[in-house]
């Protein structure tokens, strides 16, 4: 089996998700340009902060698109290395901070 | 032997990219010589580093050098045909004999001469004599520095060359080179590490000067971005690791129209080591020479004649994409 969910070509498709419904997709893609818009932040660290969004959420398509945009936007590697271990340590973070649930809860019912 | 100029230029274009002419065509443009403002000199292919984006191949076991005699006629040349700017390019200009020669012979012959380091060569204590002549002449130093990242600068320009790249630049400094109020240029050149476009140059000009400042107190005056140009050891990197195609595409996909005007093979003669001429320093690379007829710098009256043709290929879109090379 070498097919797979995941086609790295279909990220060059990504348009094609306005078929059937323009409106919204239209709405969509503006709202995205305008996210990535140089603002108060700079292309560069939107980049950054949507590479590792992209890990958290642990998507290839845009994995690979943000490596691309934050290697020509100018970061490097130790920068984009970094970026990813703040998405991780956010995610072993929420995990251990919800294991006080766990442990409010055992308590409720342990002698 | 000339084999530089012996070399047979590459089948262009890659299937499926448009050829660079009839991208031209298309927005009714033509690549034509203006008047020539720039010599430079590719003095040769001898280096001490072999970087893998080099599209001259150059490297420890390249031998090819600008001879004393070839030098002469350079700068007879020079002397003809005054420029507004000299440069001096390699391989590793330092490890050129006869070069301090070279740089006190050619100073006065332009309002401004820029000599191209990769640094490591520089540093080394037998460059001394250079560094003080290109102190005493006011050259411009341009220095190779891709990232201040050391794996990625290592990945591109071979190991321990972060150290190296370092050292030199912090002696630099100590000289007044990029030192501001010592009228002693050192600009910076950043290549990507890799088969992708080059970052904004504003934006990476003050992340570099934040960078070097914080890691290692180190200034400059101006940085300047550069795509990779898909030749020479470059371009069997794309072919082996599979991104030809792909970086092709993107080069041509971000074909600029309104960087033609301004290509620096316009306004420049280039010099191989051996003393031929070239409308740039790629075209030197694949042998195709000015106005399509070998012609040796002795031979030059004056410079060559305006709106003659530019002979072009694919990796020109290195040149045309997005902001454009110059
Ligand atoms: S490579 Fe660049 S500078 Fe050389 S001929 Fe092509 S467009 Fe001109």
């Amino acid at each position: 089996m070498t097919t797979s969910y995941y086609e790295p070509q279909d990220l060059e498709r990504f348009a094609e998700i306005g078929k059937d419904a323009p409106e919204l997709a239209r709405k969509f893609f503006d709202y995205y340009g305008a996210v990535f818009a140089e603002g108060e932040l700079t292309g560069r660290e939107k980049a950054l902060i949507a590479l590792a969004v992209a890990h958290a959420i642990q998507c290839p398509y845009c994995i690979d698109a943000y490596t691309t945009s934050c290697l020509e936007k100018g970061s490097n590697l130790g920068e984009m290395t970094e970026a990813v271990h703040v998405a991780n340590a956010i995610r072993g973070g929420a995990s251990l901070v919800h294991g006080i649930q766990m442990r409010k809860a055992a308590e409720k019912l342990s002698l | 032997m000339d084999q530089q100029s012996n070399r047979q230029p590459q089948a262009f274009p890659e299937p499926g990219i448009d050829d660079f002419g009839a991208t031209l065509a298309k927005h009714g443009l033509t690549l034509t010589r203006a008047s020539s403002r720039a010599l430079q000199i590719n003095v040769g292919l001898l280096c001490d580093l072999a970087c893998r984006h080099c599209h001259l191949e150059a490297g420890p076991s390249r031998h090819e050098v600008m001879t004393r005699e070839t030098m002469a006629e350079v700068i007879a040349y020079a002397g003809r045909a005054r420029f507004e700017q000299i440069d001096i390019t390699g391989g590793a200009p330092e490890l050129v004999p006869h070069i301090e020669w070279l740089l006190t012979e050619l100073a006065p012959l332009a309002p401004r001469v820029l000599f191209r380091t990769n640094l490591s060569a520089l540093g080394r204590p037998e460059s001394r004599a250079l560094v003080e002549v290109l102190r005493q002449q006011r050259c411009v130093i341009v220095a190779s520095f891709p990232s201040c990242n050391t794996g990625q600068a290592e990945s591109q320009r071979g190991i321990d060359y972060m150290g190296k790249g370092v050292a030199t630049l912090k002696m630099l400094n100590q000289l007044g080179f990029g030192v501001d109020g010592n009228n002693l240029e050192l600009d910076l050149v950043v290549n990507p590490t890799g088969a992708f476009l080059p970052p904004a140059q504003c934006q990476t000009e003050q992340k570099f000067r934040q960078d070097l400042l914080r890691k290692h107190g180190i200034v400059f005056s101006h940085l300047y971005t550069f795509a990779n140009v898909p030749l020479g050891r470059f371009r069997h990197w794309l072919e082996s690791s599979g991104n030809l195609e792909n970086y092709l595409k993107k080069l041509a996909g971000s074909f600029n129209p309104a960087t033609v005007q301004g290509l620096m093979c316009r306004s420049l003669v280039s010099v191989s080591w051996d003393g031929y001429l070239f409308d740039c320093d790629f075209n030197l690379a694949i042998g195709q020479p000015l106005e399509g007829r070998k012609r040796h710098v002795a031979e030059m009256a004056g410079h060559p004649p305006i709106g003659i043709p530019i002979p072009t290929g694919d990796y020109c879109y290195a040149c045309t994409a997005g902001s454009g090379f110059t």
